[in-house]
């Protein structure tokens, strides 16, 4: 593919900003935004008059109590911006195509600067209800047939009428299905987890800061097997915000922005939990294949790894399928987990991941991506001046992934 | 949160039913009379899953449900141990592929067994748990003497 073709590399990241983060912090999905969006604005040097773009994933209400974020509409509105371009939703390449889609826009000339934000605040919404996710109406939940129980359709109703309610359930079978077919094992996907934890214990913001032993995994109480609770991520509330500019900005901008070299959008499977080809990788193997062709870059060149872990098994497909191992070789290129550390072949989550940092749900990544390659990794920033950063969003059928350098291409 | 309790021993603790439509109706009450049913392609013969307006692999718009064998092998399964519903045993969830065609597969539960005695690749056979106008298809493990018979 010729360079011209590559439109994302048109757009640079040129601010980065994070509201508070933490568990149940009682503040709404606007007011963390908006404080991420001033931060991440000032950051690239900004000011509100600037932005003229705006994406989010998902927005709109999709999803159990404090998924979604604020809509679009109330973000440009608590923060009266004039758009020229705006865009949300939850279908796409996993959470970070709102990333994607304003590396378009801005490379189309419909917008120069566009705010994008990921916004959670499910720890406060299941510390309030409970986990309402079962028979609510943003799980394709409907009402019964005479104001009965709730009904399911959409793709919902193929899992939760079987009691598989959560992801955690589906992806349990992804993890199973790994062990029959490669021998992974607990030990191994325990790696993930710890590694985590270590490199959280160095992010001040991150949610879990205590050590993590293997003891500690193997006695945690089972979720799904063979995943138990430190292999699924921790709920909190927080925003995080991105800037997305055209990357004749960077010469302007007041702090190192980060360029876009090739995304991952692929999904060549069947867009299904539990009818995709190979359940083994699912959407990650067509995301990571589709980045790798609109790159002269290798896993080799890669640096640091964030790469997504809403579970832990996610983690261990993405370094698989984004070349850092061979197909099933996972669990033995993780073992020890020195490959892995800061100081490892490949520094992997080093903000401790959604799995102890907080399940900021795809853009925690991003945000720890754009400080590494800056050098702003303060404890845990990877030595070496990294150059290369790969981020990957999401898992099971919905998956996207992207290449950040610190340079132009 | 309202839901049908358990009717099934070691099922779920809850279940929370399908809405049935046109599209879904035949697959969610086929088991009325104890049968599995499926979309199949009257031209390239295809079983198509879930249900489709034309067969996905040859465009035909030929697709009449059709009864399978309801013979079937573990994909994949997890045991459920996160409690839902308050008080909640475990239960297992499997992924079956069907024996007619192994890109049909399906989710739900594995009963009549233990789940230590599960394993990946082993046979099952589908029943039915009916709930009010659903007909839910679960597995159960095909015992020797049945498969050697």
């Amino acid at each position: 593919m010729r360079a011209d073709q590559l439109l994302e590399r048109r757009a640079v990241i040129s601010g980065i900003g994070q509201s508070a983060v933490g568990r149940r912090l009682g503040r709404s999905e606007l007011d963390l935004t908006v404080e991420a969006a001033l931060a991440a604005i000032e950051d690239a040097g900004l000011t509100r008059d600037d932005i003229d773009g705006l994406s989010t994933y998902p927005g709109m209400g999709m999803g159990p109590g404090g998924f979604a974020g604020p809509s679009g509409p109330d973000v440009q509105d608590a923060l009266r911006l004039k758009l020229n371009w705006h865009d949300g939703g939850g279908e796409g390449p996993g959470q970070i195509r709102a990333v994607f889609a304003a590396c378009m826009a801005v490379a189309a000339g419909l917008a120069r600067h566009v705010l994008v934000y990921r916004t959670v605040t499910e720890s406060s919404a299941q510390g309030r209800g409970g986990r309402q996710a079962l028979g609510s109406p943003g799980m394709g939940a409907i009402t019964g047939p005479g104001g009965g129980p709730p009904r399911m359709m959409g793709f919902m109703q193929w899992t939760i009428p079987f009691g598989a309610v959560s992801a955690g359930n589906w992806l349990a079978q992804v993890a199973r299905r790994r062990m029959h077919e490669f021998g992974l094992t607990r030990e191994q996907l325990a790696q993930i987890a710890l590694n985590g934890r270590r490199n959280a214990s160095l992010n001040p913001k991150a949610i879990f800061r205590d050590p993590l032993t293997m003891e500690d995994y193997l006695g945690a109480r089972m979720i799904s097997t063979p995943l138990c609770l430190f292999d699924c991520d921790v709920p909190c509330d927080g925003s995080t915000t991105v800037i997305v500019s055209h990357a004749d900005y960077a010469p302007d901008a007041p702090r190192p922005v980060a360029h876009v070299n090739a995304i991952g959008t692929a999904l060549r499977g069947r867009p299904s939990w539990d009818q995709f080809d190979d359940m083994t990788t699912m959407a990650a193997r067509d995301a990571a294949a589709s980045m790798w062709e609109r790159t002269d870059l290798t896993p080799a060149d890669v640096d640091v790894a964030e790469l997504y872990d809403g579970f832990s098994i996610l983690t261990m497909v993405w370094l698989e399928e984004l070349g850092f191992c061979g197909k099933g070789e996972s669990g033995s290129f993780v073992e020890g987990g020195s490959r892995i550390a800061l100081d490892g072949q490949i520094p992997l989550n080093t903000s401790g991941g959604q799995l102890s940092a907080g399940r900021l749900h795809g853009f925690g990544f991003l945000h720890e991506a754009c400080l590494q390659l800056r050098g702003d990794g303060g404890d845990r920033q990877v030595a070496g001046d990294p150059q290369v950063a790969v981020v990957a969003n999401g898992g099971g059928p919905i998956a996207g992934s992207m290449l950040l350098t610190s340079g132009p291409a | 949160m309202t839901y049908h309790h358990r009717v099934t021993a070691n099922g779920p603790p809850f279940r929370l039913l399908p809405r049935l439509d046109d599209t879904h109706r035949f697959f969610w009450t086929s088991g009325e009379d104890g049968k599995l049913r499926f979309l199949r392609c009257g031209a390239c013969r295809h079983y198509v899953h879930p249900p489709a307006p034309r067969c996905p692999y040859c465009l035909a718009d030929a697709l009449t449900p059709e009864a399978v064998s309801g013979r079937g092998v573990v994909h994949s399964f997890t045991v459920n141990c996160q409690q839902w519903v308050p008080d909640a045993e475990p239960y297992i969830i499997g992924l079956v592929t069907i024996a007619e065609q192994d890109d049909v597969r399906l989710t739900t539960n594995i009963i009549d067994t233990e789940a230590d005695d599960m394993a990946v690749g082993m046979e099952v056979a589908v029943t039915f748990e009916h709930l009010d106008d659903v007909w839910l298809p679960l597995f159960r493990p095909v015992r020797s003497e049945t498969a050697a018979s």
